[in-house]
């Protein structure tokens, strides 16, 4: 008989070294997340899988699952919560989803329909983050970036590149590009690189391909992103390479 | 010409009324008279009062980027600036477009046009045109014409709601969609889209056609005051296709002077420049457009539905030309100059609107798979379409990374900026000056204004060059000091 813990009442079974997360989102049950992958080492950054367990708040994503948990979730007081971390990174960043070609398919975008954000809530910082439109096939606009570290961990786990990584610390902590120049164009980066397929909200994006796939057939136009936990709860690749929790895939 | 009542000589000695906001236009403006004291009028502006500045934040973005961002300027016609971007932007990316790209394109636009005409006809004019001019204030609206002609008010609403589901189909959501992309479009229309489109298209071309009696009639019931009301000469400048024909997604420019002479014809629009100039003036966030060839003070024009049917050739839809033809011969060719004839003008095009789609609706090229051309890479791109509004231009240039580096947007009201004003000053003449102020009187101002179915808010970008006034004032509201800063960016103070 396998271990269990319980999640908002229900019983969900957990292999050993498995988190909270995974099994949580094996057994088909959502929790909100941004910087979490499967394929990833767990970050911990994001705060939106923040559960109660036991009455401590702590991430799902980094805590490993025991027996006998009492976890709770998909509470008023931990969405109050989470809606108000979405509000900060909205407000942080500049993310204009009016015209932004990641719209229906970003993450941050669906998790503030599905958490039901109607307002900004914070005032808006509106950085100055200049484009990195230096590759020929790349874009990189950093006024998107949410600091969830997959890019940075994909390229430097999967790719073997380092193209990415965080600079500064505090408010002005940055996604930065390793290079003497800071330029893209100056990084062995490419279009097929994992890199490219893991950012949740529109910052790493292949140039021209914006806004080819029509209205009505993007990721989250159909079912809100909590209805696909299902879909996510492998988060593994196929035999193809391909990974159902990526987007972006050139 | 045209500068009559623009600028009053004296206007400290003068006593100014302001008409803030201008109703049942889009966007935000506000008119101000001047008058003595015995309400002679000396001077009559339109002011655009809101400012936008897209030209400006577009730099630096990716170009595909545009026809979504700049639709945002919108939310009356979208299409029409996410079209013009794209083809723009088609330019860019040296595509020739598909037959099926075009033509779900085309249907896009028109029924862009017969949405806009119809919610401008009857949501927005009808009350004016139904009620009269200066009818007790609290019915004339929407609601109003609702109570009074129910049927009127349900076709205009019936008309609009088809207008938006052609634009939904084509461009994935009723306002701002992304359908329209460089090189192409994301989606073709399938049968089923077809279907759901054509079972109404009857009833909407017989609506349309209705629509244009309506315009008719209310000619015939008010002859003198229709063909008389703030009427104006003015140059003319639209879009024709390459057989004359009047085309409101594609072809080249004809200008027309106030008697008819040709000034150019069939004009490449990627090189607009050469023959249309913006000047700035310092009381408007909006650029007066001119025809190079005349000059700042006489060369504005006028554009939109009126210029446009009194310009083309012909209308390539049978009912539309029967129209166009009894517009010119009605009463020997009075309303084709009258301010007021731009409703009876846009009833037309409505018409043709609907006519197209029926045509497009039938053509198999919609459920085509080749949606997306490109060709060799251009720095420059230049779209041009004749939105609702007007002839509509959009003008970008791209360095090598595909950022947008310069934009410039000259949009339909912007062309009929001079026009308008005129049309007001015209107004005031003949409905204002000398006589004690009365709200109906006012609102005759407004109802030239509406005839241009203005959207101010597209049509304001003059930005590093809009003049600024900043006023001090004591705490009874007094003025105590202004700095003005003129569109020549020199600042001067009141002391």
């Amino acid at each position: 008989m396998k271990d269990t813990f319980l999640l908002d009442g229900s019983t969900i079974p957990f292999e050993p070294g498995q988190t909270v997360m995974q099994a949580a989102l094996a057994a088909g049950h959502y929790i909100p997340h941004l910087c979490y992958h499967p394929e990833f080492k767990p970050h911990g950054s994001c705060k939106l899988c923040t559960v109660k367990i036991n009455g401590r708040t702590v991430a799902s994503c980094t805590m490993p699952a025991e027996t006998g948990l009492q976890v709770e979730s998909g509470i008023e007081e931990l969405n109050a919560l989470r809606r108000s971390l979405v509000q900060m990174l909205f407000a942080e960043g500049n993310h204009f989803c009016p015209s932004c070609e990641k719209s229906g398919n970003c993450a941050l975008q669906a998790l503030g329909y599905d958490l039901e954000v109607h307002a900004t809530g914070f005032r808006h910082l509106y950085p100055d983050r200049p484009l990195d439109a230096s590759h020929p096939d790349i874009l990189l606009d950093f006024n998107r970036c949410i600091l969830c570290e997959l890019c940075v961990r994909a390229s430097s786990e999967v790719d073997g590149k380092n193209v990415f990584a965080l600079s500064g610390r505090g408010i002005t902590k940055h996604l930065i590009v390793n290079a003497e120049s800071g330029k893209l164009s100056d990084t062995d980066i490419s279009l097929a690189d994992k890199a490219m397929q893991v950012c949740p909200v529109g910052v790493i994006l292949p140039k021209r391909a914006g806004f080819s796939v029509p209205i009505g057939e993007r990721r989250y136009d159909q079912r809100p992103i909590s209805a696909q936990a299902l879909d996510d709860a492998p988060r593994q690749t196929d035999a193809d390479g391909n990974c159902a929790a990526c987007e972006g895939t050139p | 010409m045209g500068n009559d009542l623009e600028t009053a000589a004296h206007p400290e000695k003068l006593r100014r009324v302001a008409i803030d906001p201008v109703s049942r236009v889009e966007g935000h403006g506000k008119v101000t008279l001047l008058l003595d004291e015995y309400d002679h009028v000396h001077q009559v502006r339109l002011h655009i009062v809101e400012f936008r500045g897209f030209e400006k934040f577009i730099q630096g973005r990716p170009y595909w980027e545009a026809p979504v961002m700049v639709q945002r300027l919108c939310g009356i016609c979208p299409v029409s600036h996410h079209l013009a971007a794209s083809k723009a932007m088609d330019m860019i990316v040296g595509a020739e477009l598909t037959p099926t790209a075009e033509k779900v394109r085309r249907l896009m636009h028109y029924g862009q046009i017969l949405q806009s005409h119809a919610l401008h006809f009857f949501h927005l004019c009808s009350p004016d045109l139904l009620f009269g001019f200066d009818s007790e204030m609290a019915r004339r609206n929407i609601v109003g014409i609702a109570a009074a002609y129910p049927e009127i008010a349900k076709q205009g609403v019936l008309l609009r709601k088809f207008g938006q589901e052609v634009i939904r189909i084509t461009a994935g959501k009723r306002i701002h969609g992304t359908g329209s992309i460089p090189g192409g479009v994301n989606k073709n229309v399938s049968i089923e889209e077809r279907d759901y489109l054509l079972k109404d298209i009857g009833q909407v071309v017989a609506w349309s056609r209705e629509s244009v009696g309506i315009a008719r009639q209310l000619f015939e019931q008010n002859l003198d005051l229709y063909n008389n009301f703030g009427r104006f000469k003015a140059h003319t400048l639209n879009m024709v296709r390459g057989d004359g024909a009047l085309d409101l997604y594609h072809g080249g420019l004809r200008a027309r002077d106030m008697d008819g002479n040709t000034l150019f014809d069939h004009y490449d629009y990627s090189h607009y420049w050469d023959v249309i100039f913006e000047d700035v003036k310092a009381w408007s966030y909006m650029k007066f457009p001119f025809l190079r060839s005349l000059g700042p003070e006489t060369g504005w024009y006028r554009v939109g539905p009126l210029s446009r049917v009194t310009q083309c050739d012909f209308i390539p839809t049978p009912e539309a030309e029967q129209a166009r033809l009894e517009f010119l011969a009605f009463n020997g060719g009075s309303a084709t100059g009258a301010t007021l004839g731009f409703h009876w003008a846009r009833m037309i095009e409505m018409l043709h609107a609907a006519e197209v789609i029926q045509d497009l609706l039938h053509d198999p090229d919609l459920q085509g798979d080749d949606l997306v051309s490109k060709g060799e890479r251009q720095e420059r791109g230049v779209g041009v379409i004749e939105a609702p509004r007007g002839t509509l231009i959009h003008h970008y240039k791209v360095d090598e990374n595909d950022q947008i580096v310069r934009c410039n947007l000259i949009v339909s009201t912007t062309h009929n900026n001079q026009a308008m004003n005129e049309a007001i000053r015209q107004v005031a003449r003949q409905y204002i000056d000398g006589r004690k102020l009365t709200e109906g009187m006012l609102n005759h101002i407004e109802v030239a204004i509406r005839a241009f179915d203005p959207c101010l808010s597209c049509a304001t970008h003059a930005l590093g060059k809009m003049p600024l006034e900043v006023e001090l004032l004591d705490v009874e509201g007094d003025r105590v000091d202004v700095l003005t800063r003129s569109s020549d960016g020199s600042f001067c103070s009141s002391d």
